[in-house]
């Protein structure tokens, strides 16, 4: 029985007056200036992935540098730099001011213009509303001001590049008071951008939390909501809370910016050799701790949304039902109440005592096991499950063990003593990448090919998504693996010259330099960079190409219970005629006796059809 | 206290006089607590430290007073209060730890 | 389907939409202040002993702002009280004592600012300070060229600490004070890079000062051209006095503990 019928019938004679608004709302009030939820999540992704895209692109750059130091950027790309950007690409090489500003925009655009608005704003915005069985967000016109302050924050920071001395150089960390004493506007730039951005992120936290508590349709408990809205919930509260101690502090750095104070500068500050005209008293730990406070609760929120979508995923392609649903639930609970009192193990090397570095130690430690938690219910949930290898299924099983090495590999990061040594070298950038590179974005990946059929009413193509699959799967391992090796061997983070005043090549009798044979290894991370760059060409071609021509499907190609794929495809405005009954919990796969291996939630109890063999789905 | 559950126009213009008596007994205990810092402020025998302490309960119990009479925090659902006074007991927290992070030092350091 | 529980409240959570959005809002506004507060607990129990002002700033003015926002709060809630119960007319009165009210507050507190914008501290080339608001500077006053000189109202101090801890010092004596441009190293106003506390201040009665602001916006609007509301939705409109006067409150709530902290320790 086609659980769509019930809920909305094809003629809708008694349009509601918003309908007829939307119906009549030109390019530019349906596309652009839109309130829809499903407009707005899609506008998010679409500048997400260009952005993502972009960030891509300055990391070859910084890569190609690191691998040949000083050496022209070949493919007339050099040309163009110092065409663009003048003399800090002199000779179309990149030079150390110009790499700076690359890491630290490369950072910036991937963590707070890519992942979290892909993550967190795309699909939450489009699937949230639709899974709880809501007609929109709750402040549909706040959401759409959230999407215009990001897209304005994207704007200001990527203009940022063409000004006069060019973007931040401080790292995506803008450390005082190195932030304050770089005499160009780029830094300007980056505080006013994250303003905008952090009030978008705010905004849509606020909107997220008062949907998911009150437009839950009739029927929804908070224990029958999918986890992907479990993990939307506390990726908004963490937003919410942990994000404005950081706009405090983005105010002060402007401060000390724009008007001279010295929030973060210490009385004594030289800068070039003279004592800087300053008030002093200030406190560069300050700023440490007002970001890490932010920071750290950050990368929560980069991950919990993709282990969200790759637990809905699996659910549906193992065609079982979650393994410890409670425990999932509780896990995502603690994590997002832990992740405020661990923030100072970014900080280690500050100089902090034994006793509260202790501390943090201990939280950081605990932290993992949540952690640990959800991973071991979502490996378990495999077991005599009967697997579909479709493309959206195989990045959610990468998932797992690549965020499982991302994971691991924090552990002695989170220990003080071993920290010590690995505290701002390769190690960190690799365990980092791993989390959110392998880890993220192959869950964001399997959620454009999962959700893809339910925007579109069509799939992408399976082979070019296997194909982006295994070379994005290959090449990530390629790229980031290697750097643990260059960590552990000591090489720092953020050089330009990637270590070569300290390779044994440059210094040859010296002690515990880097060995030549750690050096080798920049040159096969660019040709494995470059490689998963070109592995993404399939997929953006698959995208674009997919909506007019991909293989067409029903409402519900995947077969799945939560309560988006119950819904015509695509989703009209206002999404149901009337709010939906939900009978039960999101996971109802394969229940003895029934006639179907997949329950829908929204499906209603003792209906006389399991008798009877449903139409078969095409697909 | 009124409470918040539905607007309700039809009310007795009674209801509104019972307002206006919540406001004034909250505008007297907000000049009172207003009154009592600043003479704490000007104590002559007494350390900073001590008088800041007051001086903050003082504007914690001002607080109390603003945020559960004119915001009706307590006519809300006890749900609603218990949540934001551990969310008052958590920033107080983090405060606390930040200052100590701040304060700890490895022995035999200078600082 | 239209979007549920605008109005009405929900039944589990016993609020509506718009009353869980501010709050929530609100929680994300405690985290702001509430980080700058802690950068001001840390840059003064970090500062060197004797170097933290005290009295600095007026406390007449302070209670004065303290009390003219409480009364706003009083107002706001009692013309979110008149909207309940159906009297539009004690709505407007009590909406623009607000407004008022609110207004005042900004202009006592431009005037605060201005006070220190002309209250200058000059270090000498004999190693004293002179310390005060400005008078007058001469006409031909150019400190780079050395010539001229600048009057204040203040007095001349050997020890730089005299300066900070004002409220341990009976009796300070003001006078009229003249110096020579020739005998002064440097010049500064209390601006906020004069000193941390001064920076804080700023920052934070600033950021205070922007949220009053964007209140009386609000407000201002709902008691103009948003009452045409009341005649179509009046429960609606209400809940926009409503969710409007918790903002107001929180604001409020900032002053409470922005007063004592910054004008009374």
């Amino acid at each position: 029985m086609d659980a769509t019928v019930e809920q909305f019938p094809p003629h809708r004679k008694h349009d509601t007056h918003d309908e007829h608004a939307h119906h009549d709302a030109g390019f530019w009030r349906g596309y652009v200036f839109s309130s829809d939820h499903k407009i707005i999540g899609i506008q998010y992704g679409f500048t997400a992935l260009c952005f993502m895209l972009f960030g891509f692109f300055l990391m070859l750059l910084m890569r190609w540098q690191i691998a040949h130091p000083q050496q022209p950027v070949p493919l007339g790309i050099g040309w163009l730099l110092e065409k663009i950007l003048g003399n800090v690409a002199a000779g179309g090489a990149i030079s150390p001011d110009l790499y700076n500003s690359f890491g630290a925009m490369h950072g910036t655009i991937m963590v707070f213009l890519g992942i979290v608005p892909l993550a967190f704003a795309a699909f939450g915005n489009y699937v949230v509303p639709l899974m709880i069985g809501a007609p929109d967000m709750a402040f549909p016109r706040v959401n759409m001001a959230s999407y215009q302050a990001y897209f304005l924050g994207g704007v200001v920071m990527f203009v940022s590049f063409f000004i006069p001395g060019g973007a931040a150089q401080a790292g995506w960390t803008s450390y005082s008071p190195l932030a304050t004493s770089i005499p160009t506007h780029g830094q300007l730039f980056w505080i006013i951008g994250m303003v905008l951005l952090i009030s978008s992120s705010l905004l849509g936290a606020v909107n997220f939390i008062a949907t998911i508590i009150q437009l839950r349709a009739p029927g929804m408990t908070w224990m029958r909501l999918p986890f992907f809205v479990w993990a939307q919930l506390i990726t908004a509260f963490i937003l919410l809370l942990a994000f404005p101690p950081l706009e405090a502090a983005a105010v002060m750095q402007l401060m000390d910016n724009v008007v001279h104070t010295s929030f973060f500068l210490p009385t004594g500050l030289a800068v070039s050799g003279n004592l800087a005209h300053i008030s002093g008293g200030g406190s560069p730990l300050l700023w440490q701790h007002l970001f890490w406070f932010l920071g750290h609760p950050e990368v929560y929120v980069l991950i919990l949304p993709a282990m969200g979508i790759v637990c809905e995923i699996i659910a549906c392609n193992t065609r079982k039902p979650m393994w410890g649903y409670k425990s999932l639930v509780y896990a995502v609970l603690a994590i997002g109440f832990l992740s405020f009192i661990v923030w100072a193990h970014h900080m280690y090397l500050t100089g902090m005592g034994t006793k509260i570095s202790a501390f943090f130690q201990a939280t950081t430690m605990i932290i993992s096991i949540p952690s640990v938690i959800i991973l071991t219910c979502l490996f378990i949930t495999l077991w005599g499950g009967s697997i579909r290898f479709n493309t959206p299924m195989l990045f959610a099983l990468a998932f797992l063990p690549m965020f499982g090495i991302g994971g691991l590999t924090g552990l002695p990061l989170g220990f003080n003593a071993s920290d010590v040594y690995l505290h701002d070298t390769y190690y960190i950038i690799a365990h980092f990448h791993y989390v959110v590179a392998p880890g993220t974005i192959f869950g964001l990946f399997a959620g454009i090919y999962f959700w893809f059929p339910k925007m579109t009413g069509r799939k992408m193509n399976e082979f070019w998504g296997r194909m982006h699959f295994w070379c994005s799967f290959i090449f990530m391992n390629l790229v980031f693996m290697p750097m643990f090796a260059q960590g552990m061997k000591g090489m720092l983070r953020r050089m330009a010259d990637g270590g070569a005043n300290y390779s044994a090549a440059r210094v040859p009798n010296a002690m515990d330099t880097l060995p030549t044979s750690i050096m080798e290894l920049h040159v096969w991370i660019l040709w494995a960079a470059i490689a998963l760059g070109i592995a993404q060409i399939p997929f953006i071609i698959n995208l674009f190409w997919s909506i007019k021509h991909g293989e067409k499907v029903g409402d519900n190609p995947w077969e799945s219970t939560t309560v988006e794929w119950q819904t015509p495809t695509p989703p009209p405005h206002g999404n149901f005629a009337h709010a939906p009954q939900i009978y039960r919990g999101p996971y109802e796969y394969s229940v003895p006796g029934h006639a179907t291996d997949f329950t829908p939630q929204t499906e209603p109890e003792n209906v006389p059809s399991p008798k009877i063999s449903p139409v078969p789905i095409a697909h | 206290m009124k409470t918040v559950a539905q607007p309700d126009l039809q009310e007795h213009p009674v209801e509104f006089k019972s307002y206006v008596r919540t406001c004034i007994y909250v505008f007297i205990a907000i000049l009172c607590a207003t009154g009592l810092m600043i003479y704490a402020s000007f104590l002559p025998h007494y350390s900073w430290a001590v008088k800041v302490s007051l001086i903050l309960a003082v504007a914690c119990g001002n607080a109390f007073v603003v945020a559960g009479f004119l915001m009706h925090l307590i006519s809300e659902k006890k749900m609603v209060y218990m949540v934001l006074g551990f969310t008052v007991m958590f920033v107080a927290g983090l405060f606390w730890l930040t200052l100590y992070a701040m304060q700890d030092f490895p022995a035999g350091t200078t600082h | 389907m239209e979007i549920p529980y605008t109005i009405q409240p929900r039944p589990d959570t016993g609020i509506y939409n718009a009353k869980l959005g501010i709050w929530l809002f609100l929680a994300s506004e405690v985290m702001l202040f509430g980080g700058l507060f802690s950068g001001y607990v840390l840059l003064r129990v970090g500062a060197p002993d004797g170097y933290w002002p005290h009295g600095w700033l007026d406390v007449r003015f302070g209670t004065a702002n303290t009390i003219i926002l409480a009364l706003s709060a009083i107002t706001t809630l009692l013309a979110w009280a008149a909207c309940k119960v159906g009297q539009f007319g004690k709505f407007k009165f009590f909406h623009a004592c607000t407004l008022a009210l609110a207004l005042s507050f900004l202009c006592v507190k431009m005037y605060e600012y201005h006070d220190k914008w002309i209250h200058y501290e000059i270090k000498l080339t004999d190693g004293t300070f002179a310390d005060g608001h400005l008078v007058e500077k001469s006409t031909d006053f150019n400190l780079a060229k050395k010539i001229g000189s600048v009057t204040l109202h203040g007095r001349i101090v050997n020890d730089e600490t005299l300066l900070y801890d004002l409220r341990s010092q009976k009796n300070i004596k003001l006078d009229e004070v003249t110096v020579k441009a020739a005998d002064i190293t440097s010049m500064e106003n209390y601006g906020p890079w004069h000193n941390t506390y001064l920076a804080l201040y700023f920052t934070l009665t600033g950021l205070h000062a922007l949220h009053i602001l964007g209140g009386s916006i609000v407000i201002g609007y709902l008691w103009g051209p948003g009452r045409k509301m009341w005649k179509t939705n009046p429960q609606q409109f209400t809940n926009r006095i409503e969710v409007s006067g918790l903002f107001w409150h929180f604001v409020d709530l900032v002053w409470i503990f922005l007063f004592p902290v910054l004008y009374l320790t």
